[in-house]
């Protein structure tokens, strides 16, 4: 069963420009693998210990201690424009 | 008000708190206010490609504390999530956050508000990272007026917990109480300052109402930008009566983000509206889970301290009043320390409070001392509490008397003593002095014995000022009355 995917609004969410052409493309793309995650999930996995990394441990923490942060005119100096120690950076208006 | 009446408003709270940690929650750069810009970031704050974060231990020790202090039940494994939105000031284009396993969930705090105690639900609170900060340059500073920004990324990454209330508040002043208990409990476990001018603690509230007895939520409006309790109170009790009255009128409340306007004093709609869905959270795939098991969950514990409303019940076991309880558990802790000190060397407790929270605070306000730099002991206090109860100094004396301990002099009798405080209560010393008076004054004892009882309150002053005030008015007064009869 097709599944139904405004991808305009897929591809906003992600500032992607896309064409006509390119979004049928990616929604048939994406329905595929949507179609292929509701395969998996018909699967019984009642006696499947859920999984949140692929990787087998837990717990990589670091100590609460301060390290040398980056020199601010280096960090600054690969910015296309800054000023008085701030990146500059075109209006950014809440929620536009 | 009468608008209101039969409507109920029903107000959930998300506060977010920052954690001052060292350092920052993923990466080892430093936490700190008021630096200069820039100053504190690395390739991880900065979200620069391949970066790597490891979290903080110690912000997951706090977060468990926080969580502790609330109440909740301490997921013993949880995860962090990408939370997906653009914008300037998050330059990795996610928050890392917590979706649906936060480290604590389900929880309450226990509210005073006007005299009642109303318990309000903890649905949660999870870990994650703050971003930066911009600053919107161009007329005036108005954000729809700017025409750059500017961005300063010391704080991107500092640990910020978010504490998500159920929607178990009724009225503005509960909103305001339970903002305010929450912060005491942030404050009391130390891991915050918790400023809310410096933006360490903030508070969004989300609001609906709907007519007494429904069933179903009313549609729910989110309110941001208030930056005091004070404001708080006031966003919420507009925001109630504004969704009444557009109800009323005719009108819907739509689910929107609205503003609020401290100098207008209303709230306006920002026309965002973003769905959990739109944000894509998925489990961020740089971090492995965090397990908190029983043993760490167990040593965490042990380092909670006294809570405020612990704190309160305990003052109440020792006779204080629901108010005088109250206003001594939010003193300062160094004055609390004396409270203790003083109730344990045998001091009344009311009497011991009521120094604390009176004539001493006062004092130390007037004469802008820290409450750590007064030489104000327990044993001390409970001296002078126990010196007023005998009558060796009278009340007024014993401000005196506090005013000497509280610059040096030493110990309360000491202090008496060198002042020349004690009061007189040598029955026989009185008696020549209310002799002295009463042979000086016949008219007055004409008056009285014609009836004129009043009189005797002139001649208690005049034995007292006979006796420069040391006198003790109750034996003064006793004394006067059987010589007079």
């Amino acid at each position: 069963m097709p599944i139904d995917i405004d991808i305009a609004h897929v591809a906003r969410l992600a500032r992607l420009a896309l064409t006509e052409e390119e979004l049928e493309g990616y929604r048939r793309q994406l329905g595929d693998i949507l179609e292929h995650a509701a395969h998996v999930q018909d699967l019984d996995t009642s006696s499947v210990t859920p999984t949140a990394h692929p990787l087998g441990f837990v717990n990589a923490f670091r100590d609460d201690e301060v390290c040398p942060s980056l020199e601010r005119a280096e960090v600054l100096a690969a910015a296309p424009e800054a000023r008085e120690g701030y990146f500059v950076v075109p209006p950014a208006l809440e929620g536009s | 008000m009468s608008v209101l009446e039969g409507w109920e408003a029903v107000i959930g709270i998300e506060v977010h708190v920052e954690l001052l940690t060292q350092s920052k929650m993923f990466c080892g750069c430093k936490v700190g206010f008021g630096d200069e810009p820039n100053m504190n970031v690395c390739p991880t704050c900065l979200g620069l490609p391949g970066a790597l974060p490891v979290p903080n231990r110690t912000a997951i020790e706090w977060i468990s504390k926080i969580g502790m202090a609330l109440n909740c039940e301490i997921s013993e494994t949880s995860v962090f999530h990408r939370k997906n939105y653009f914008y300037a000031d998050l330059p990795k284009n996610y928050q890392i956050s917590q979706f649906d396993i936060p480290v604590c969930h389900d929880g309450f705090l226990d509210v005073a508000v006007d005299g009642d105690t109303v318990r309000i639900g903890i649905e949660r609170a999870h870990q994650e990272e703050d971003t930066g900060k911009s600053l919107h340059m161009g007329e005036g500073g108005r954000i729809h007026a700017a025409t750059e920004t500017l961005l300063d990324f010391n704080r991107s990454g500092v640990p910020l917990v978010e504490i998500v209330s159920k929607p178990d508040i009724r009225t503005a002043a509960q909103a305001r109480a339970y903002a305010q208990e929450l912060r005491n409990v942030i404050l009391e476990l130390d891991v915050s300052d918790a400023k809310l001018e410096e933006g360490s603690m903030r508070f969004d509230a989300n609001i609906s109402v709907r007519q007494e007895g429904a069933p179903e939520f009313g549609t729910k409006v989110e309110i941001k930008n208030m930056n005091s309790f004070r404001s708080l109170e006031r966003a919420v009790a507009y925001e109630i009566e504004r969704q009444v009255d557009e109800i009323t009128s005719g009108g819907t409340v739509i689910q929107e983000t609205r503003h609020w306007d401290e100098e207008a004093g209303v709230t306006h709609g920002m026309r965002t509206k973003e769905g959990s869905s739109d944000y894509r959270y998925f489990t961020e795939p740089d971090l492995v889970p965090i397990v908190i098991d029983a043993t760490w969950q167990a040593e965490i514990r042990q380092s909670l301290p006294e809570l405020p409303a612990e704190r309160r019940a305990r003052y109440a076991d020792l006779g204080l009043d629901p108010h005088l309880a109250g206003v001594l558990a939010g003193a300062d802790a160094d004055l609390r320390a004396v409270f203790d000190h003083a109730v344990d060397a045998g001091a009344d407790a009311k009497a011991a409070a009521i120094w604390i929270t009176g004539e001493v605070t006062a004092w130390l306000r007037r004469e802008d001392t820290a409450p750590g730099d007064s030489p104000l002991t327990g044993e001390w206090l409970a001296a002078l509490v126990a010196m007023v109860s005998d009558s060796k100094v009278s009340a007024s004396a014993a401000k005196d008397v506090l005013d000497g301990v509280m610059r040096g002099e030493g110990a309360p009798e000491a202090v008496a003593e060198g002042r020349d405080l004690i009061q007189i209560s040598d029955a026989g010393a009185i008696a020549a002095a209310v002799d002295e008076v009463l042979a000086a004054n016949p008219d007055a004892v004409e008056r009285y014995q014609a009836g004129e009882q009043k009189v005797v309150g002139f001649l208690v002053g005049q034995v007292m000022r006979a006796t420069q005030g040391k006198a003790e008015p109750k034996l003064v007064n006793e004394l006067l009355r059987e010589k007079l009869s």
